[in-house]
């Protein structure tokens, strides 16, 4: 099920990223202190005014007086001193040489009417103003504390006066004299006037009164003594008379000015939620100096001194040295050690929305599958983050509903479920219990990616725990965690069901698996089944007196010649193990039986790092796991050594050194940490291979008859070798297509016959490969291969010759693409 | 159905090995997810065999390809 608005805003919030910075959150305005900070350390004094004079009323007077709460709250303060932003602001007001215009709103919001000109009566004028509100404000201006003489060279009366004249461009009214009945101390006139909240007009006596929708009374001008409608309500400003407002609110006229600004802005907002009819108290506790969630790793922040403010004021350079103390704060702990989310430029709350809008597009282009389908699921985020924000759940919740609802994109995931089907396909899938027979007391689970990559260490490490024990069976398969990453349930219920089918036919055995991410998927999807890491088992097996002679033929990393040997590896722990902390006990136990000393990468044990394999983002993304695989691969300088074949293949390809750790147990390469990853169809010939050897050799079986195309000989150039392991072409693709070609003859050539170079389609199921091959002794020499999902229907009008019906559609044309032989598809 | 020209294609070069006849440009129905279009591809006037050449398939054909998945 996709999401909804209530899901979303919960998935939203879990991510604390555009939570205020400290300082912002300290400001009873809010100001922007961390951007202002930015743009002054660059020099861009025009931006930080332009960020000022967005958020402050009477900016030129405010960003002058300022007494600056925000600087006992910020996070410099612990690391040498807080900013003084206040300062900072002083600057910008006299150094910026452009403001942004300030356009008048339509005034269609109503009247209002503020009575006295102290710092919080200007302040709500300007911001009614400024949401369209007629405004008139009564008394003299400025009056209350801004009015005593503090300003020897006049700069801020300069600034109070062109403010004054903004106002009255936003289209503020003046009344000179005080508000009718308010200035003569006639408290019961004032009630009066107040309570029906309107004024005898410009026009004379006999013109009717203007009456208000609101008033506020300023709280120097106005105290509660004089308007007598009680203290005022502390978050609405609300008196005893309805719709009229008061600064008052009985606990005394804040000394702070940029206090008085906010309690202006709070008068401004009620009298606009008054008019709105709106409640005056609902979701206000956004409003002032708030604690804010936002999380600063403090980690690797060194002290920085101030740079103090200059008598007369902060220079260009001064300014710009405070400024560049700040430590722009923010969150980001996720994304700093993530290669996915860093690629998507934005944070997981935006993702949230971005996913969400993704799944709410009825036409149009969904412009964020590629992103749901590139997380790796590792899970490093939920750790990492402070408050645990569990990308990886989002994303597969995602896949799973646009499985559902039609919309994955069918490319994304199709290779690896081919794999997958291959795997547990007659041709590599085996359950069998041990070759002398009698129940089966263990079941070895080498997994689907440990065979394709190291048949050999699989094999070796089945007969090891042979020797150790009686009844070890074997299964070979796949877990199912591609259907299960790719959002696809079905499948993985289907391979669920297969394997439990197999592992009940086998007694129910305990299951030691050889792979992370097997052991991680059966536990939670197989419950009834106890899953053991081998790890533990083989390093018994290994060290164990009794079982000594089965390590014959097993080295230790010393003995083993390996290049470097002695030299410290560094543990890579596969992500599929981050929650397994006695899989990762038992692999460095393993190896300091070994002999093998090591170390911990950056990011290691629960806060590993994917190598890129995860979530299929190799199938869906491939430059994008190779970054991620090249930023693990430089996460310790030693070569790795790991426990998951996928890992150490994804490292290898990365050009890292990198180890299995069978590679130490049962050593058969002069150099593993080199040895090449195998590619797509080595990988699949290794499963099938190592099946058939298995099952002739210890069961004593013969191996299924080869498919058809199997017989077809054929050799590639080692470019079109490299281009179909690019492309996801396999041997046994280009294998079918020259079969189909040889079979029908159908095919291109050369116009001027000068080479015997040929062309061939073909389509076994949802891909039409291309292959450009020439004809070698009784096979075929492959010089290029390629792809297309598109089907090619016919020529516009008749019926090209090969029509026939196709695994996926009704008519499929081309030359020959015809789909001969449904049974040997993979 | 208007038919699409692109540059990728180009007949020159080939024949067909069944028929033994020279590929000429013809209009070609083709389809995924659903859509359907009509390009000028290099085909066989006997047999109909259409050749679908690398630089289209990996170029503009997949671009489109991707483009369908994401609608
Ligand atoms: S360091 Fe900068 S962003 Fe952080 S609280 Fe201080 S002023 Fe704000
Ligand atoms: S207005 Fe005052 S409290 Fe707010 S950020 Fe600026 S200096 Fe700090
Ligand atoms: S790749 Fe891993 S760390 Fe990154 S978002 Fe996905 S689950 Fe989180
Ligand atoms: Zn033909």
């Amino acid at each position: 099920m996709a999401m909804d608005q209530k899901e979303l805003r919960q998935w939203e919030a879990r991510c604390i990223q555009e939570e205020m910075p400290r300082c912002t959150a300290a400001c009873p305005l809010h100001v922007d202190a961390r951007a202002v900070c930015g743009h002054v350390a660059e020099g861009r004094v025009n931006d930080a005014w332009a960020v000022l004079v967005r958020t402050m009323p009477l900016p030129s007077v405010l960003a002058r007086i300022c007494d600056g709460p925000c600087r006992t709250a910020c996070l410099r303060g612990e690391f040498g001193g807080g900013i003084d932003v206040a300062a900072l602001e002083r600057f910008c007001a006299r150094a910026a040489t452009k403001s942004p215009r300030m356009a008048p709103l339509p005034r269609r919001k109503g009247n209002a009417a503020v009575l006295g000109g102290g710092f919080a009566g200007l302040c709500a004028a300007w911001d009614l103003a400024r949401k369209g509100f007629s405004v008139t404000l009564y008394g003299p201006r400025p009056a209350g504390r801004l009015a005593a003489p503090t300003d020897a060279d006049g700069e801020l009366a300069a600034a109070l006066a062109h403010e004054l004249e903004t106002m009255a461009k936003l289209g503020v009214r003046f009344e000179d004299g005080a508000a009718p009945g308010v200035a003569a101390d006639d408290a019961a006139g004032a009630a009066r006037w107040l309570s029906d909240r309107s004024a005898p007009g410009d026009a004379g006596p006999d013109a009717a009164p203007d009456t208000f929708d609101a008033v506020f009374a300023d709280p120097e001008a106005v105290p509660a003594a004089l308007h007598g409608l009680g203290p005022a309500d502390p978050v609405s400003l609300g008196t005893l008379a309805p719709g009229v407002f008061s600064g008052d609110t009985g606990s005394g006229v804040p000394a702070s000015p940029v206090a008085l600004a906010a309690l202006g802005r709070r008068a401004a907002a009620s009298v606009e939620r008054f008019a709105q009819k709106a409640s005056l108290t609902a979701g206000r506790e956004h409003e002032g100096p708030v604690p804010t969630r936002l999380y600063t790793n403090p980690a690797g922040i060194e002290r920085a001194a101030p740079a103090p403010e200059p008598e007369g004021g902060h220079t260009e350079e001064t300014a710009a040295r405070e400024a560049a103390r700040c430590l722009n704060c923010q969150c980001l702990e996720s994304v700093k050690n993530c290669a996915y989310l860093a690629h998507y430029g934005a944070y997981p709350k935006v993702y949230a929305r971005r996913i969400y809008n993704n799944a709410s597009i009825v036409m149009g282009t969904r412009h964020a599958n590629e992103m749901i389908n590139s997380c790796m699921l590792c899970g490093l985020c939920t750790e990492l983050c402070p408050t645990n924000f569990d990308m990886a759940g989002l994303c597969l919740m995602a896949r799973r509903d646009m499985v559902q609802r039609g919309k994955m994109p069918p490319s994304a995931h199709e290779f690896a479920l081919r794999d997958m089907a291959f795997a547990n396909g007659p041709s590599c899938a085996l359950a069998r219990p041990a070759p002398d027979g009698g129940r089966t007391e263990l079941l070895f689970f080498p997994g689907c990616q440990l065979t394709a990559s190291d048949p050999g260490g699989a094999e070796a490490a089945y007969a090891a725990l042979r020797a150790a024990r009686p009844g070890v069976g074997l299964l070979l398969r796949c877990c199912g965690a591609p259907a299960r990453w790719a959002g696809r349930e079905d499948l993985f219920a289907e391979s669920l069901e297969a394997l439990r089918t197999d592992w009940r036919a086998l007694d129910a055995p305990p299951i030691a698996t050889a792979c992370p991410t097997c052991a991680a998927t059966l536990r939670q999807a197989l419950p009834e089944a106890e899953i053991l890491p081998v790890w533990g088992l083989l390093g018994a097996a290994k060290t164990g007196e009794a079982t000594e002679s089965i390590a014959e033929g097993a080295g230790t990393a010393k003995s083993s010649g390996i290049a470097g040997a002695g030299a410290p590896l560094a543990v890579h722990d596969p992500c599929a193990a981050r929650h397994d902390e006695p899989a990762r006990t038992a692999v460095r136990g393993l190896l300091a039986g070994l002999g093998v000393a090591t170390v911990e990468p950056r990011l290691t044990g629960k806060h590993t790092e994917c190598c890129g394999f995860g979530g299929l983002l190799a199938e869906a993304n491939p430059p994008l796991a190779a970054k991620a695989a090249a930023r693990r691969a430089a996460a310790a300088d030693q070569d790795f050594v790991t426990y998951c074949a996928m890992c150490r293949d994804m490292l290898a390809r990365a050009g890292k050194r990198a180890l299995h750790v069978f590679d130490l147990l049962y050593p058969r390469h002069a150099d593993p940490a080199a040895r090449p990853a195998p590619g797509h169809s080595e990988r699949r010939e290794n499963r099938a291979r190592l099946k058939d050897r298995l099952l002739r050799e210890l069961w004593r079986e013969p191996g299924a008859p080869p498919a058809p195309h199997e017989a077809v000989r054929v050799r590639c150039t080692e470019e079109a070798a490299q281009r179909m392991e690019e492309r996801r072409i396999l041997i046994s693709d280009v294998q079918k297509t020259l079969l189909h070609a040889r079979e029908s003859g159908a095919a291109l050539v050369r116009a001027d016959a000068t080479s015997g170079r040929r062309l061939a389609a073909y389509r076994p199921v949802s891909v039409t490969y291309w292959v450009d091959y020439e004809p070698e002794g009784d096979g075929f020499l492959v010089h290029n291969a390629w792809s297309h999902r598109m089907r090619i229907l016919g020529l516009d009008g008749r019926e090209g010759r090969g029509a026939s019906t196709a695994g996926d559609g009704p008519r499929t044309y081309g030359i020959g693409a015809r789909a001969s032989d449904q049974r040997g598809n993979e | 159905m208007s038919t699409i020209r692109v540059p990728e294609a180009d007949a020159a070069g080939w024949r067909c090995a069944c028929c033994d006849c020279d590929l000429v440009l013809a209009p070609v129905e083709l389809e995924y997810m659903g859509s359907h279009f009509s390009v000028e591809l290099p085909a066989c006037p006997q047999c109909g065999a259409v050749l679908v050449p690398e630089p289209l398939a990996l170029g503009k054909m997949a671009e489109v390809e991707k483009l369908l998945e994401d609608k």
